[in-house]
């Protein structure tokens, strides 16, 4: 018989590998599904997990996937760390969309580098101010930030539908609910920094912001306070740790995060605003948070793993016939199998004989 | 603008279709919570519910095998949510959010084919005469059995929960678990039956929407019900009862800002249809602010992993 017997102290060897099995595994279990499905697993792996990162183009392809999930996935693991669950980041994604976005339609035909900075300034904010929603009403009136989160991002799906349609929809685009194209415009387009990995300049602030979250939750007293409160609330109000004040740093700063990660979008891989313009980052971001251990650097790994999964999916959406859907059911997977083997990090399996 | 073509008694009976799911997933879940476990995955669930009943009910041209379909697939998908959170003691957050999201990919993946089918049509359980009655009878004779087994129920779920010695056992588990598991109580194995039953609820609640709501099967189509009825179980502080309160309001307010959009109202369509959600909010916040009764009406063990050491 199989017993759990807990660990004098958890396993630092665990802790790393564990992801590395949740992957391992989906690709096993997603391989039977995929035999299913009567697709040829191998050939289906082979495109989800190794392809996108050895052929040129799926390469040149893979930050534009990552970085939005490496930064959304940065900003909401602060969070995770002190207990604030922010579940909402796709509704800020969308709202940094359309305020970055916003600055830049109302400065059309202006030329300057200060326009593109100015977009971003206004993505954060609206995103940290739509993430505020939350937090406040967390602080004041004790209200479950998981379900005010998530019911904001059905209200930004609608606030996008009715700007489309509406404020920022393009005036010479036949009334198409869309907007003017961002992304063809040199004054609100990002540079390109590294195109073989498709890293641009939005590619590039994550990244500079990766190293960043590094430093605070390594360095500074406020990322030591973070995890605290995470980890022990009573042990950090006695340390003078005020709740409220994590609380807002926390969602500010998740939702700051996934409002430039929707600027990026834009003026990157989107160009425009449409309806069809959020995709799940937000949602995908949380399965990269917890694969990443919410630990920076395991971030970058886990979003990139993640790209590659979508890059490898629409590959085997045209050569294999796979549906779309089989992404998300793999990436789900994934998130199970983690939670699965966490128990090894505190934990050990004991096979028990019985007393005779 | 025209009111006079809004009939009170035909929207009362669309209020109370589009409460049923909600009303459905949230007594499951209230079962859940008062065992003390917390499971985010009602969305995933629903969903799962609203294809399995979906493909179930095209297959074999039976709605009532479409629901049973439903409900067990609600609680096949739970069953993932219960062996990881009770044997494998994982975060109950975590694990919740998981079992949407793959959930949803899940359901999307089965119902690819099933796109722009109509499921056969469940019959109305009407009584000769009565049925025909105006308001009265159009208002409690005219509905389909789902209407009625729903409000069966809620009963049933109040009256195992305060009446019965078995539902006394199930909230000990969520008031205080070491209490129940030193009488000598299976806390795992009773919270694993309580998750499956709100699986089950789910799916049923996802199958009223595919197959009587809309009826068809689309990608998402649970647009958030499932969080709905997270938020109608605080809402309704824990209480079978208001939780019909809760259900049918929200019912209300969907069909009221339907209603609205038909009319051509000078809002916008999309302002009108943010405003289930922000009225979910908006209740969550008045149900939370008193914060000694919140906590008096929250089961104590609610969210917490329970393993016996001995």
């Amino acid at each position: 018989m199989l017993r759990l017997e807990q660990r004098p102290t958890p396993s630092k060897s665990m802790l790393y590998l564990t992801p590395v099995m949740a992957v391992l595994a989906t690709m096993v279990v997603g391989g039977m599904l995929f035999a299913a499905l009567g697709i040829n697993p191998i050939e289906a792996i082979y495109l989800l997990f190794i392809d996108p990162f050895v052929d040129s183009y799926n390469l040149s392809q893979l930050f534009v996937k990552a970085s939005p999930l490496i930064l959304i996935a940065l900003g909401l693991s602060i969070g995770f760390r002190a207990g604030v669950w922010n579940i909402g980041a796709e509704g800020q994604f969308i709202i940094g969309a359309i305020a970055g976005g916003g600055v830049g339609l109302a400065l059309w035909g202006s030329e300057g580098w200060w326009i593109l900075p100015l977009m971003a300034v206004a993505a954060a904010l609206g995103g940290a101010l739509w993430a505020m929603i939350p937090a406040v009403l967390k602080i004041k009136f004790n209200a479950n930030e998981i379900l005010v989160s998530l019911m904001l991002v059905y209200v930004a799906e609608n606030l996008l539908a009715q700007m489309v349609q509406g404020l920022l929809r393009d005036p010479s685009g036949f009334n198409f609910p869309e907007s003017r194209n961002l992304g063809r415009n040199d004054a609100t387009s990002l540079p390109d920094v590294i195109p073989a990995l498709g890293i641009d300049g939005g590619g590039l602030v994550s990244l500079i912001l990766l190293a960043a979250a590094f430093f605070l939750l390594q360095k500074h007293a406020l990322g030591f306070q973070i995890k605290l409160t995470g980890e022990s609330p009573r042990a950090a109000r006695f340390a003078g740790v005020n709740p409220s004040i994590i609380i807002a740093i926390c969602l500010g700063i998740s939702g700051a995060a996934a409002g430039l990660a929707g600027l990026f979008e834009l003026s990157g891989a989107a160009g425009k605003l449409t309806i069809d313009f959020p995709v799940g980052y937000g949602f995908t971001a949380i399965i990269v948070a917890f694969l990443g251990r919410l630990n920076p650097v395991g971030i970058l790994l886990a979003g990139v793993v993640l790209a590659g999964t979508y890059i490898g999916g629409e590959n085997a959406q045209f050569i294999l016939k796979l549906p779309a859907a089989a992404v998300t059911v793999f990436q789900g997977m994934m998130l199970f199998f983690l939670l699965g083997f966490e128990i090894l990090i505190n934990y050990r399996i004991k096979s028990v004989r019985r007393a005779v | 603008m025209d009111f006079s073509s809004l009939d009170p008694v035909a929207m009362m009976v669309l209020l109370i279709g589009a409460a049923t799911p909600i009303l459905l997933a949230a007594i499951g879940e209230l079962v859940v919570e008062k065992a003390g476990v917390l499971n985010l995955g009602v969305e995933g669930m629903m969903i799962i519910g609203a294809v399995t009943g979906f493909i179930a009910a095209t297959t074999t041209g039976s709605p009532m095998l479409g629901l049973l379909a439903a409900a067990l697939g609600g609680a096949a998908v739970s069953m993932l949510f219960a062996f990881l959170t009770q044997y494998l003691l994982s975060s109950q957050v975590a694990t919740g959010l998981a079992l949407t999201l793959f959930g949803l990919g899940l359901a999307a993946l089965m119902g690819t084919s099933y796109n722009g089918i109509k499921p056969p049509r469940m019959a109305r359980l009407e009584v000769e005469g009565v049925s025909d009655i105006p308001v009265v009878g159009e208002l409690f004779f005219s509905h389909d059995p789902v209407i009625y087994f729903s409000l069966f129920l809620v009963f049933a779920v109040w009256y195992f929960l305060n009446r019965t010695r078995s539902g006394l056992v199930l909230r000990a588990c969520g008031e205080n678990h070491d209490a129940a598991h030193s009488l000598g109580y299976n806390v795992q194995l009773i919270r694993f039956g309580a998750i499956m039953f709100g699986g089950a609820c789910a799916g049923l609640g996802g199958a009223y929407v595919s197959l009587v709501r809309v009826p068809q099967w689309t990608e998402g189509m649970t647009a958030g019900v499932g969080w709905i009825a997270l938020a109608i179980v605080v809402f309704a502080a824990w209480k079978p009862w208001r939780v019909i309160l809760g259900a049918y309001m929200f019912g209300g307010i969907t069909i009221l800002q339907l209603s609205l959009q038909a009319l051509g109202v000078s809002i916008s369509g999309a302002y009108l249809s943010m405003t289930p959600y922000i009225v979910t909010i908006v209740v969550l916040v008045i149900m939370s602010a008193d914060r000694k009764r919140a906590s008096l009406n929250a089961p104590a063990c609610l969210g917490t992993s329970f393993h016996a050491s001995h």
